[in-house]
């Protein structure tokens, strides 16, 4: 299943939240296909939880607008949104006292759905937890309790599923369990806005992510994000530094610019790796360098998070 | 009236009793295997009971009718304490303690609304507090009738008397139900909303004592007199605490802006 952006499922417009003298988020404009995975970083305190809870209809915005599941985002159309949408809080905040199965006939019982029994089964079928459904809440891990969680996000078949934080305090292999749960629901189509920490799960999960501190400080692809914050390069390592780098790099087509990198090898800036790197092979085999690698330099979504939240800490410290 | 728009409300779907009865379902269950509330409903009831049995089997029967209907007053009130005070400590706690253990907000992001909501949560703390209520009252009433001196006996049986506790029962119970959520659902502590709680449901029994002690002279039409003024209370006190219920407040401890 593809998102398509002619049929956005979310759209905000401007939107914009403050409490007293502090603003949550500011300004904040993005829309999501439907069928989407959509990441939403930023670091604590960075308005990622009051977007979600603005979005699902629990936080008023002071100001902009938005459409969330087809709906315009008002006090009239609060019930209504909140039976298109589900959201996993970052505490999966179950009953401790209930089974996990009285928990999420409580919540079919909220949502006033039929077949309440069915869906129960396909949610916990769905997180693997059917041989857990009469266990006590209390009782379980940390990662299973999020899996309930999860299962209950899944029983009104929400047209928006917002995820916050779905991994935060969770093992590798646990949080490896949450994302084969969000790949299988992207794979049926359901639209996902999550919120992480984790830059490589968002990477790797997210058809789009957006990074936001108080203001959207970028959205896009993940390798367009890289694109758009990075030169291309290539990093050159040989056996033993070059005699003189200037006359090997300097002139080659495709090749911007050069320099050494503190590990011993070169890291040249790019137009187009494909056109440059014959090109710098060629000139380090003519003057006989010991090459040991040529090959594209890689930036990680992390490295563009961390250049824009760099960049707001350094505004900030002006 | 309020009662009407509100039985209308439910009628034309605006508060759905299906939602009410989940949340009164989840929690009756939750309350059930909660140490706290069972020992509560259980050592409560038994305390309030026991004391004003004692208190009617030793009241001497050679005093005047006035002094022996002040000690069976003071009796029967002694008895109004439990739907007071057992529904008040139990609805204090509902929204303060969701808050704390983190469940309220997964079930504010359903499509429940407030009121259906805080209806559900003051039926669970109604209905086993009436239920119990109204046990003591009739075991009470029946170790009168069967064991006390016909005196006293006659003078606990009058009609009015047994009238008004049958009516004050649930009517007290509401108003400490209302009451103790307003302030759980201002609170920020389990302990604090507990104790504002139970003195916020206490000022109603004030109106009630005036009958028992015979400040007024109880009678059928003053029994349904002072009913009527506490379903009054009851319905007033419900009308302004359902909008006291802010999600955002409730999520964020922040008012809306």
């Amino acid at each position: 299943m593809t998102a398509t952006m002619d049929d956005p499922v979310l759209v905000v417009d401007k939107l914009t939240k403050t409490f007293s003298s502090r603003t949550a988020y500011s300004d904040v404009t993005f829309s999501v296909g439907r069928g989407e995975v959509f990441g939403f970083l930023g670091p604590n305190g960075a308005g990622k939880t009051t977007t979600v809870r603005s979005l699902g209809t629990l936080i008023t915005p002071t100001s902009g607008k938005a459409t969330v599941a087809g709906l315009a985002l008002n006090a009239e159309n609060a019930v209504e949104i909140r039976k298109r949408i589900a959201i996993m809080t970052e505490a999966p905040g179950l009953y401790g006292r209930l089974s996990v199965t009285e928990n999420l006939k409580y919540f079919v019982g909220l949502y006033h759905l039929p077949d309440g029994e069915q869906r129960i089964k396909k949610a916990l079928e769905a997180v693997n937890l059917t041989d857990r459904a009469q266990d006590i809440c209390s009782s379980l891990s940390k990662g299973l309790r999020q899996r309930v969680g999860l299962a209950r996000t899944l029983l009104n078949d929400p047209e928006i599923l917002f995820l916050d934080e779905p991994t935060s305090g969770l093992d590798p292999v646990a949080a490896r369990g949450v994302h084969d749960l969000i790949t299988g629901l992207r794979d049926r189509g359901v639209t996902i806005f999550f919120t992480t920490h984790r830059l490589a799960e968002a990477e790797a999960l997210c058809d789009r992510v957006a990074i936001l501190n108080t203001t959207l400080r970028t959205i896009g692809r993940p390798s367009e994000l890289r694109e758009q914050l990075f030169n291309r390069g290539l990093v050159v390592i040989t056996a033993a530094p070059l005699a003189d780098p200037a006359r090997v790099f300097t002139g080659l087509p495709g090749v911007q610019s050069w320099e050494s990198d503190p590990t011993g090898g070169y890291r040249l800036a790019v137009s187009d790796p494909a056109v440059a790197a014959p090109e710098v092979v060629r000139a380090l085999v003519h003057a006989e360098a010991d090459v040991l690698s040529v090959g594209e330099s890689r930036h990680s979504l992390e490295d563009v998070y961390l250049e824009l939240v760099n960049e707001d800490v350094e505004a900030n410290q002006r | 009236m309020s009662a009407i728009r509100a039985f209308q409300a439910v009628r034309s779907g605006r508060i759905d009793s299906h939602r009410v009865r989940a949340v009164l379902r989840k929690e009756v269950t939750d309350y059930r295997r909660n140490r706290f509330v069972l020992g509560t409903m259980t050592v409560l009831p038994i305390l309030f009971l026991v004391n004003p049995i004692i208190n009617i089997f030793t009241a001497p029967t050679t005093v005047s009718h006035t002094a022996l209907d002040a000690r069976v007053g003071s009796t029967m009130l002694f008895m109004l304490l439990v739907p007071v005070i057992l529904p008040a400590t139990i609805s204090a706690t509902s929204i303060v303690n969701e808050r704390e253990q983190g469940t309220l907000e997964p079930v504010l992001t359903t499509p429940v609304r407030s009121e259906e909501l805080l209806i559900g949560k003051a039926l669970a703390a109604l209905i086993p507090a009436v239920a119990i209520a109204y046990t003591m009252l009739g075991i009470f009433l029946l170790m009168v009738k069967l064991f006390a001196h016909q005196q006293v006996a006659d003078a606990t049986l009058e009609g009015p008397r047994i009238l008004a506790q049958v009516l004050f029962i649930p009517l007290l119970a509401g108003w400490a139900i209302w009451a103790g959520l307003a302030v759980s659902v201002r609170a920020n502590d389990v302990r604090v909303a507990q104790q504002l709680g139970t003195l916020a449901s206490l000022p109603p029994l004030a109106i009630t004592a005036l009958m028992a002690f015979n400040v007024i002279t109880p009678s059928f039409r003053v029994a349904v007199l002072f009913a009527v003024g506490l379903l009054l209370l009851d319905v007033m006190a419900y009308r302004l605490i359902a909008p006291m219920f802010d999600r955002e407040r409730l999520i964020t401890a922040r008012g809306a802006k």
